[in-house]
């Protein structure tokens, strides 16, 4: 594990603007004030990954953890701010390096059935792009779809089926071999095991945790659960409205989480060996993000909050090594 | 602690005669439910646990219908019913909330007309005093400005406060038991916490008895007094939540407990089944969890009977998991 990032996040956000539609222009024109409306899904986020790590990405529906998860993985450019890839810049690339780049991020969805093409087959699902590619030879490439099928835990005899004709757990798998057949460095599991069963995402995850040791993958974990997060990441970032809230590695996050969001959501954690427990929920509900609260977006419902909070965001300072948090009580 | 009985099940089962073959989505349930209780029925998908749900409410559509069993309400014997007779029960004396709370709520109409036309299906009360419970309910599951929220669709609402609305339209009539099928499971973790939370107060409160129907053991750990896990249509285990979620019986809830990540095992391999559950049209003959199960011999080939191992605990094994072994973590 060197210590440059593998991949790194400097400054990015990405907005999505919805745009006025024509009956919105001549209200302005007859004198009415009708603006566009912007959602900041990820505001300003630094984050480096280095290589062999696994970073867990948290926060609730609507943070802005898919956007910035899509952004990683170069489905979205980002509005503003930098993606570096081994410590180049993905914007300025040559058309041949930036693929070259973007082949080694691959993503992992939540659904794998609508991730999925419902008419390929799965020897066509997970053979097309290494060959299109020039990965592999088209001789080579039966063999070594069956290859990336037995990697993932899958009869090689079933390539000829399509994609509905298995389960939830053996369709992930599938696109875990569509993954992992152009030969990536680096993984975005977004909500990967999110819609399967208990005793089926103990099953992947344990997929996840092998092909990091023998492929010496980097993953960006994104996930709701934070259970499943603490037990597979070496450091967690967990987002709130679209900003980071904290970064820590994860044994000591667990054990004393700085940021009162970070401590909220660990506490509404259900785990299986607490019973019996006295709900004590934080107040109110996420806010839109097309109108954040000013200052810390997390003002409205924390409980320690300050007039300082509503009217100055808190930056992301280190709070010892290695660890970050955005939050005014820190500043004494 | 001795709890007044509400809902009695006993042998209940509801199959599906599809094209296909009998599909027995729920063969043979038994449990009961005391009043304030809160019992977690667990399992995945595919399992019965929803149907179970479905055929306490008289839902079950053809091609499903209850076969033989019976299901007791304060005494009062549920199973075969004409549909006339389940009306006027359902929403009164038992109601149910959904996973996706637009099940329930009607998109085109706003929220105090649905709830008086609730209220008013089995009582008749003026639309002021039914106005007014309704009211009363709102604010009883934690909504703010109950009086203008009556007057919002629900497409004003949030996923959170929509599933609060659905459980305020459950508890007008005050039922004596609500069936709650994965009502949390689409929600964030701090708005479930709430939920939870509003519930908890609600079965203390009031004496509801609720069956909490979830794939998710930790929330039931949090909430229930006793759970039962379900696995292809059976009950394979039920008792107290401590004493199952400390020491299950059943290799099933066992694998299913060492398969939730938990820090204790941080960054090790999490103990996996073997497998996937079995289709409901093709069950083997004997023990279903046979073919994924580490402790399976010749004697699984009958189907064993739900057996009673500690006070108040049962578990459908022929080779159950007892004190000694049962701490045996990681495989």
């Amino acid at each position: 594990m060197s210590d440059a990032p593998l991949l790194a996040l400097e400054d990015v956000s990405k907005r999505f603007v919805r745009r006025l539609d024509a009956a919105e222009k001549i209200v302005n024109l007859l004198g009415g004030n009708r603006r566009e409306e912007v959602v900041h899904a990820v505001d300003s986020v630094s984050l480096g990954i280095r290589e062999g790590e696994v970073v867990g990405l948290v926060g609730e529906s609507g943070c802005g953890k898919s956007t910035l998860g899509r952004v990683v993985a170069g489905v979205h450019a980002p509005s503003a701010g930098k993606v570096l890839w081994r410590g180049r810049d993905v914007a300025t690339m040559s058309g041949a390096e930036r693929r070259d780049a973007t082949l080694k991020i691959q993503m992992i969805f939540q659904d794998p059935m609508s991730s999925l093409n419902p008419r390929m087959r799965v020897r066509d699902i997970v053979g097309e792009a290494p060959r299109v590619h020039g990965l592999v030879s088209g001789e080579e490439v039966s063999d070594y779809v069956d290859a990336m099928l037995l990697r993932v835990g899958l009869d090689p005899a079933i390539k000829s089926r399509y994609p509905h004709q298995f389960s939830g757990g053996q369709r992930q798998r599938i696109g875990i071999a569509r993954a992992l057949a152009v030969r990536p460095d680096f993984l975005v599991c977004d909500e990967s095991i999110a819609a399967l069963d208990v005793s089926i995402q103990a099953q992947v995850l344990n997929l996840f945790m092998d092909l990091r040791e023998d492929l010496g993958l980097t993953y960006l974990f994104i996930s709701h659960d934070l259970g499943v997060v603490e037990h597979l990441a070496d450091r967690v970032v967990i987002m709130y409205l679209g900003r980071v809230v904290e970064s820590a590695p994860a044994a000591e996050l667990f054990a004393d989480p700085n940021h009162p969001y970070a401590r909220a959501l660990l506490d509404e954690v259900p785990r299986i060996d607490t019973r019996k427990r006295i709900f004590q929920p934080v107040k109110g509900e996420i806010p839109s993000p097309l109108t954040p609260p000013t200052g810390c977006h997390f003002h409205p419902r924390c409980p320690h909050a300050k007039p300082r909070c509503s009217a100055e965001a808190p930056a992301l300072r280190e709070i010892a090594p290695g660890r970050l948090s955005a939050c005014h009580m820190n500043d004494g | 602690m001795i709890r007044e009985t509400v809902l009695e099940v006993s042998d209940l089962k509801t199959h599906f005669f599809t094209k296909a073959g009998v599909a027995k989505a729920v063969d043979g349930v038994s449990f009961s439910l005391g009043r304030g209780e809160v019992l977690g029925l667990v399992g995945e998908s595919g399992s019965g646990k929803t149907v179970t749900g479905f055929s306490l409410m008289g839902l079950v559509d053809p091609p499903g219908r209850i076969v033989s069993g019976s299901i007791r309400l304060g005494g009062e014997e549920l199973v075969g019913r004409p549909e006339e007779a389940w009306r006027t029960l359902r929403g009164r004396r038992i109601a149910m909330i959904f996973q996706d709370p637009m099940m329930t709520l009607n998109p085109v109409l706003r929220i105090d007309t649905q709830m008086i036309e609730a209220i008013r299906a089995h009582e008749d009360i003026s639309r002021e005093a039914a106005r007014e419970r309704a009211r009363e309910a709102l604010a009883r599951v934690g909504i703010p400005s109950p009086d203008e929220r009556l007057a919002a669709y629900p497409h004003q609402f949030s996923g959170g406060m929509r599933q609060r609305v659905a459980i305020a339209i459950a508890l007008l009539n005050e039922p004596e038991v609500i069936v709650a099928d994965e009502p949390t499971t689409a929600l964030d973790v701090t708005i479930q916490a709430q939920i939870l939370y509003e519930v908890q107060k609600l079965c203390a409160d009031t004496g509801l008895a609720m069956i909490w129907i979830t794939h998710d053991l930790a929330v039931v750990g949090g909430l229930a007094d006793r759970v039962a896990v379900m696995y292809a249509g059976r009950i394979v285990e039920q008792g107290p939540v401590d004493a199952v979620l400390d020491a299950p019986f059943h290799p099933y809830t066992h694998g299913l407990i060492g398969s939730v990540p938990s820090h204790n095992r941080r960054g090790h391999r999490l103990t996996q089944i073997p497998g996937m559950a079995p289709s409901l049209l093709h069950l083997p003959p004997g023990c279903s969890f046979a073919a994924r199960c580490p402790r399976a011999d010749a004697a699984c080939n009958e189907m064993p009977a739900l057996t009673e191992l500690s006070p108040g605990r049962g578990a459908r094994c022929h080779h159950p998991h007892l004190a000694e072994t049962a701490t045996g973590g990681a495989a």
